[in-house]
């Protein structure tokens, strides 16, 4: 201990000092296996902002789950091409395909979603063939259906009810939108069921039945200034399509409302828990942050946070500042050593034949040049790598810390929430391995990163 | 160079960033720029910290040199009512329509009406003109959606035409699709050198051609800095750990016999390389994937520290550097 860790304890003892005001307790750590193990859990949303490893992680958890003995099924939206090759679910067929190559008594199944061919499917299976066939061949039906941006959300939540109520499956995971926000999905079949609800859908169906009744005169001006103003805005054409459209949906989707509540209540259900997925940087702790709040306003049961690409370092013991005085000391002394005054003076020769001196720079390049060869020969090779490594370590330390403030940040301002720090890996996931290798880590209950004050 | 700039990317690519960055750059020798934001999240105002930003055009920048930046977040609502009031005088209807629930019919529950508004609102800026004729803004730079939607974004007018046979819609669409599918509109995608931003990027740039969308950029986002080369590397690969324990040694930490402190450090700071090698080779791969797209090709540095207005001006003069004129 005696010679070297002096100058870092004082660092620690600094970075401890400036943070006394607020100190935090360590937040509580998620869980995963006994949530996974639990019978009583049939679903886990997967939600949070892009680009976090949100398909990843359900999958990596659905793949858990069943090595652990469940029956699975995930369902991703938009996985990446490899990670869904690995899973054997790159052909978009809609229908949940069991994954090969799982270990143990369960079962994993996965399917990614077609909007499209869900779509077809609801309306398929709630109008009868003929009038089924009048919807699908709407054009304007076609181009809703084809993914207009937010038909995804609503999709998505539909796969999910008919998912469960097919009853196969013990544990759903689900993966969701990459939405514009990431909330889009829990307002979708409110949103929905309150338009197939709404005055606009009376009117653009009955719009007749309206006009016609009594000591409505305010209402019927109302209404045909409407009629009136949509055909010259749409096109009669294009009107006539979507009432046709609202009027097949509205007869054959009657129990559209009552899915959408349905949908809506199952995710309340004790039995589905929410997982926020977010990474250690600024703006997903922010978008994770504001979804836990909205989750508690919608009484949606939040288990934790899941924070993804979390780095650590073996040699935490050394911190950025003494590592980089250490790289620097081990630069430094060689141009002392050439016993070139003039070198030693200027610091280093290279930025001082720089832009700011325009005129010496092209006239006299050599005594540069000359000054700067003997200096790099003289720098021990091993030297060097050493720096090298040393100056990857202070980077790496101060990832750390950043990565470390932004979770205590979180922390300070949700300590109810659980969370489960997964490290980062050097490169992407793209088989079952990998997947196995991120559920250990998920589970693994230890912090990556120091804890609060640490 | 392209009047209107479309700027996507997959998320948590840095596109917002980006797009203020490039509507900066582009804003030089009193030129004006208009940063346009489609998604409602205030992601303009907190780059540039101001507050959040109403559904007016409002200065929020000047760029050095003079330039001017304005910025306009669009609420799909109150544009929709601004449509129809400028298009079709439809002022007191707009009410009804909106006491009708026919707006959030329209902004909400049929989003492909919204996407009209929104490429419709942007293009309406590229064409308007004050009273001497010229363009009130040089370059519109707009905050897209990311790139699995961007193509369906930006051709929902070709949709809309196609089922508004006639009318004043069906005009209207064709009308922002003329600017869209013209060399008056360049699509940037921001990429990360990661494999699924990448393939996200090849993919976007394959569907952009298919609809026939011009593309402009690539522009790689949060390069991180190199800290060791390749010959480092290979040297790390070969340097035996005892010269490595001596010269950390050497350096003042510790001693470097076995359980020195200087000794225990070795093996941790040899595994980070491990993975800095690992990542520099994933790097290297992703970076030869896009130049095969045969597109211009910038690279942002990452700011650690994360982003703020500073580094927003820093990103402004790289991109400048990076000779951004003169180019589609």
């Amino acid at each position: 201990m005696s010679p070297d860790p002096a100058p870092a304890r004082e660092t620690t003892r600094t970075q401890e000092a400036s943070q006394g005001a607020r100190r935090l307790a360590p937040a509580r750590l998620l869980d995963i296996d006994p949530l996974l193990d639990d019978p009583d859990t049939r679903i886990v949303v997967c939600c949070g902002s892009g680009g976090v490893g949100k398909t990843t992680t359900a999958a990596a958890l659905g793949l858990r789950a069943a090595e652990r003995g469940r029956k699975v099924v995930v369902l991703t939206i938009d996985p990446a091409r490899r990670l869904a090759q690995s899973m054997g679910i790159d052909s978009l067929d809609n229908v949940p395909r069991r994954v090969k190559g799982t270990e143990g008594e369960g079962e994993l199944h996965a399917m990614m979603l077609d909007m499209k061919r869900t779509f077809d499917e609801v309306v398929e299976a709630h109008a009868d063939p003929e009038r089924a066939a009048a919807i699908l061949a709407n054009p304007f039906y076609q181009s809703l259906s084809a993914g207009f941006a937010g038909t995804q959300e609503y999709m998505a939540m539909e796969k999910l009810g008919q998912l469960r109520a097919r009853d196969e499956w013990d544990l759903i995971v689900v993966d969701t939108p990459p939405s514009r926000s990431a909330l889009d999905f829990l307002d979708a079949p409110k949103r929905l069921g309150s338009f197939l609800d709404g005055r606009l859908i009376r009117l653009l169906t009955a719009p007749a039945k309206l006009g016609g009744r009594a000591g409505m005169k305010f209402l019927n001006v109302g209404m045909s200034m409407m009629t009136g103003t949509l055909g010259k805005l749409l096109g009669g054409q294009l009107l006539k399509d979507v009432q046709t459209f609202v009027a097949a949906m509205d007869t054959t989707f009657g129990g559209f409302r009552t899915r959408a509540d349905a949908t809506y209540k199952l995710l309340q259900a004790p039995g589905t828990a929410f997982l926020v997925v977010a990474a250690p940087e600024r703006d997903a702790l922010r978008e994770a942050a504001y979804f836990v709040e909205r989750l508690a306003a919608e009484k949606m049961p939040l288990a934790g946070l899941v924070l993804n690409r979390v780095h650590g370092s073996g040699a935490g013991q050394l911190s950025a500042e003494r590592a980089l005085a250490a790289a620097e000391n081990l630069e430094e002394p060689r141009i002392v050593d050439q016993g070139d005054g003039k070198a030693g003076l200027r610091n280093s020769p290279e930025t001082y034949g720089g832009s700011d001196s325009p005129e010496s720079s092209p006239s006299s390049p050599d005594p540069v040049q000359a000054s700067v060869d003997p200096l790099q020969t003289s720098v021990d090779p091993v030297d060097q790598v050493t720096a090298g490594l040393l100056r990857l370590h202070a980077e790496r330390m101060q990832l750390l810390s950043r990565e470390q403030r932004t979770r205590d940040r979180f922390t300070a301002r949700h300590p109810e929430v659980a969370v489960a720090e997964v490290a980062a890996l050097p490169g992407d996931v793209h088989d079952l391995a990998g997947l196995r290798d991120i559920g250990d880590r998920l589970a693994d209950n230890r912090r990556e990163l120091p804890e609060p004050g640490e | 160079m392209s009047r209107l700039q479309v700027v996507s990317g997959k998320g948590g690519t840095g596109k917002t960033t980006v797009a203020a960055a490039l509507a900066l750059a582009l804003a030089t020798e009193g030129k004006r720029t208009l940063l346009v934001e489609v998604e409602g999240r205030q992601g303009i105002a907190q780059l540039f910290e101001t507050e959040a930003l109403p559904y007016e055009e409002r200065k929020i920048a000047v760029a050095p040199g003079g330039g001017e930046v304005y910025a306009l977040a669009i609420d799909p609502e109150l544009a929709l009512l601004d449509y129809l009031q400028m298009f079709y005088k439809l002022g007191g209807a707009g009410r009804a329509l909106k006491k009708l629930g026919a707006i959030d019919f329209a902004t909400t529950i049929a989003p492909g009406l919204r996407d009209v508004l929104l490429t419709g609102k942007a293009c309406e800026a590229v064409r308007r003109k004050d009273r001497g004729g010229r363009f009130v803004y040089d370059y519109v730079i707009m905050d897209a959606p990311p790139t699995g939607r961007i193509t369906r974004f930006l051709n929902v007018n070709d949709e809309v035409a196609g089922l508004a046979k006639i009318g004043p819609i069906h005009n209207q669409a064709q009308a922002v699709m003329r600017v869209l599918k013209s060399a008056e509109t360049a699509v940037h995608l921001v990429a990360l050198l990661e494999e699924m931003p990448v393939q996200e990027t090849v993919d976007g740039i394959a569907e952009l051609r298919a609809a026939r969308l011009p593309v402009g950029r690539v522009i790689v986002n949060m390069v991180r800095p190199q800290l060791l080369d390749a010959a480092d590397l290979e040297l790390v690969r070969t340097v035996p750990r005892a010269s490595l324990a001596r010269s950390l040694s050497a350096a003042g930490l510790g001693g470097a016999r076995r359980g020195g402190h200087a000794e225990r450090l070795v093996e941790p700071l040899l595994g980070q390389a491990e993975e800095y090698a690992e990542r520099y080779a994933l790097e290297e791969e992703q970076r030869s994937v896009l130049s095969e797209l045969g597109l211009p090709l910038h690279e942002l540095p990452l700011f650690a520290e994360g982003m703020d207005l500073a580094g927003l001006y820093e990103l402004a003069t790289e991109l400048r550097k990076q000779g951004l004129q003169g180019m589609s």
